[in-house]
């Protein structure tokens, strides 16, 4: 019964391309796109509150994967590879800095595009002798659509199983109190390690299935910080410690934007940064425990 | 009395929204839409608020004070703009430009700025069918990009166009005798700088050049003493900078501060800005930039006037006037043959138009008649190469000291 209505939802919105025109489905391309990066990111910050602002170096890489191996592999394989490369650089980026806390942290995962981008520059600067790459990959639309939507799927379904397995259990312990969680055994780097590097891997075949929209990849445009936040806040504002929290957060801050930027286009970051404030100081902990605030105060109230 | 519930205040909230965003209606069949999305916010809002808006609005302005878009049949309908902002963003862009397409339905699709920006939305415009006047995109692959997507046209040429047009200028100066055969260049590590570099320094070689001093620099540098000065000592009489706004103006300041006065002073992008003067404090006579415009043409000096006067500000010496001619051959287009984009398309690719820059004939989807390099000489930045191009003026070599 619990499978029911989630696949049924799925099954929705696999045919509703069927009606769509092509402006809402580049709509539906955007709102599952940030669906499944917020749904990701949580998976690893949700339960150990470490915020990483580092989505945009994996998407951004994804990107620049399949810019690099579009001509050369076949397309299943360019995502393959993808997925190959944000995994390995999940765990070297893992592996060195999950030491880290708080606001180190996020530091250092905001640097880690900005890095990552520098990288890419120096190197196609002075190896390649060119920037800027073009991705001609006959892929459509409603082809994008679909590959988004499989994966945000796969990726709530992870973390459903995440939630219930000994990995979601010792990441929500290390997310409570690091020390007592080492103190009771749970390996601590190897849990974060896998968390992260299963977020990332995720992020960064996100960031491969949207690239055929951009045709012209530039360092510049790919690693965008503007995705790191957008993420951040659409999970905070569900609630990143649930399992539907970031769906509930990216779908309506994703359309609120959208609404914002094509009818206020020149107060739009206005209207950013206010919802933002708004977000952090109204709902800390998400708008599904906000809900359940509400209905046990009215609880308490009736009795 | 009332209180000011929350409740309460967020229902007035939403209905002032919904007041302010609910559009006069206009009867169908009266207007043309015409959309467009720029970067009104985010890191391409510089470029875009210098050379695209400006003269998008100017354009419209000027059509609509006319008595509106001429058709075929010789009526006249008023232009109904539809603007977004992609935030810089080319996911953004591309949603935009969907929505103009799909639920705005608009007529005719004015392109954004920048080269990226461009090249995002080319597949899209090809499928919805519009034509593309990609004014402010630099690419080399131009003619490919042209034969891939027949209805798109590509204006502004490519990075190794520019590279050799000042190599050429160099090597007129050197046999007259005014410069040695040594240059300094440095490049910024952007797609506009590599391109130009790779298209430089084989030209330079080619021409006989020696490169003494080839350095490339990350994008978002702000201080240039250290490579201003190696460049002095290398002993090259020519300062070539493939560089950005903030770039040219910031290595301007930096040679005028420490009296670095070679034979020729050439800086990229911002060059040709109408506030480059103003950052040399006047001294700007003689530095060599892209682009230009020929001062004697006949629509050229209106068209400062005009656009400062409505703008508020004068266009930039590059791109600005090829945008507005663009906007000019649109409209001669619509005149010709209406609003359908087939025929549009055919018309922009095979007709010559009368605009500001003089007659127009697009070769292969190209604009080639252009500019390529630039020089201020008295307070104004005039066309110097191709020499041959009428209008060209001769340069100024060796620079007057700042």
């Amino acid at each position: 019964m619990r499978f029911i209505l989630p696949l049924a939802g799925l099954a929705a919105l696999a045919v509703m391309p069927m009606w769509l025109s092509e402006y809402g489905l580049g709509l539906m391309i955007g709102l599952v796109t940030y669906v499944t990066l917020a749904s990701a990111w949580a998976l690893f910050s949700g339960h150990t509150r470490y915020i990483s602002l580092a989505t945009a170096a994996f998407y951004g890489t994804g990107a620049y994967v399949v810019a690099v191996l579009n001509e050369v592999l076949p397309y299943p394989l360019v995502l393959l590879s993808a997925a190959g490369v944000g995994l390995a650089m999940a765990l070297v980026v893992g592996l060195s800095t999950l030491r880290l806390a708080g606001i180190y942290f996020v530091i250092f995962t905001f640097g880690l595009a900005e890095l990552v981008r520098q990288l890419i520059t120096w190197y196609e600067v002075n190896v390649t002798g060119t920037l800027g790459r073009y991705i001609f990959l006959d892929v459509t639309a409603r082809g994008i659509y679909w590959q988004m939507l499989a994966l945000g799927a796969a990726t709530i379904a992870l973390t459903a199983w995440v939630h219930r397995s000994r990995l979601g259990l010792a990441l929500r312990v290390v997310g409570d109190d690091e020390v007592v969680a080492a103190h009771s055994g749970i390996p601590l780097a190897r849990t974060k390690l896998v968390a992260f590097a299963l977020s990332a891997t995720i992020l960064t075949v996100a960031g491969a299935i949207a690239s055929p929209r951009y045709v012209y990849v530039e360092p510049a445009i790919v690693f965008n910080p503007t995705v790191s936040f957008l993420t951040v806040i659409m999970a905070l504002l569900g609630g990143a410690n649930r399992l539907w929290g970031p769906v509930l957060g990216a779908a309506p801050l994703f359309l609120v934007f959208e609404y914002l930027s094509v009818h206020f286009p020149d107060t739009y970051p206005i209207f950013l940064g206010l919802l933002f404030i708004a977000v952090v100081f109204l709902l800390p902990d998400g708008v599904l425990a906000g809900i359940e605030k509400l209905r046990a105060r009215r609880r308490e109230a009736r009795s | 009395m009332d209180k000011f519930t929350r409740r309460r205040s967020l229902c007035a909230m939403a209905l002032a929204a919904v007041a302010l965003t609910a559009q006069p209606a206009l009867a169908d069949g009266e207007t043309v839409k015409i959309g467009y999305a720029v970067s009104l916010t985010g890191p391409n809002a510089t470029g875009a608020g210098i050379t695209t808006i400006p003269n998008y609005k100017l354009w419209v302005k000027d059509v609509n004070d006319a008595g509106g878009l001429e058709m075929p049949d010789g009526s006249k309908r008023m232009i109904e703009v539809i603007e977004y902002d992609d935030r810089s963003s080319n996911q953004d862009l591309v949603r935009a430009i969907e929505r103009l397409a799909s639920q705005d339905k608009v007529d005719l699709i004015l392109p954004p700025w920048s080269t990226g920006a461009n090249l995002a939305i080319a597949p899209l415009m090809d499928r919805f069918g519009y034509p593309q006047l990609a004014v402010t995109a630099v690419t080399d692959k131009a003619p490919e990009f042209a034969g891939r997507w027949k209805r798109s046209f590509w204006m502004l040429g490519g990075g190794h166009d520019y590279a050799k047009g000042l190599v050429e200028v160099l090597t007129a100066a050197r046999e007259a005798g005014k410069i040695n055969d040594k240059v300094a260049v440095v490049s910024v590590a952007d797609g506009f700088g590599i391109d130009l570099i790779n298209g430089a320094r084989p030209a330079f070689e080619e021409a006989g050049f020696d490169l003494v001093y080839d350095k490339s620099y990350p994008l978002g540098t702000s201080d240039f003493a250290a490579m201003m000065s190696e460049a002095q000592n290398s002993e090259a009489d020519s300062f070539v900078a493939f560089s950005y706004p903030p770039d040219s103006f910031g290595m301007t300041k930096t040679a005028i501060s420490m009296g670095y006065n070679p034979a020729v002073f050439y800086v990229g992008v911002g060059g040709a800005f109408p506030i480059y003067p103003g950052i040399t404090e006047g001294k700007s006579d003689g530095v060599m930039s892209i682009g230009g415009v020929d001062v004697n043409g006949p629509g050229i000096k209106d068209y400062f006037a005009h656009h400062a006067e409505v703008t508020g500000n004068p266009p930039d010496s590059w791109a600005s006037a090829i945008t507005y001619a663009s906007l000019q051959m649109l409209e001669q287009a619509v005149k010709r043959v209406g609003l359908d984009h087939a025929a549009l398309a055919e018309e922009l690719s095979t007709g010559s138009f009368d605009t500001l820059i003089g007659t127009v004939k697009l070769e292969d989807n190209q604009l080639r008649d252009l500019w390529w390099v630039g020089q201020w000489q008295d307070g104004v930045f005039k066309g110097v190469n191709p020499s041959d191009k009428p209008g060209a003026s001769a340069p100024t070599i060796p620079k007057p000291e700042w």
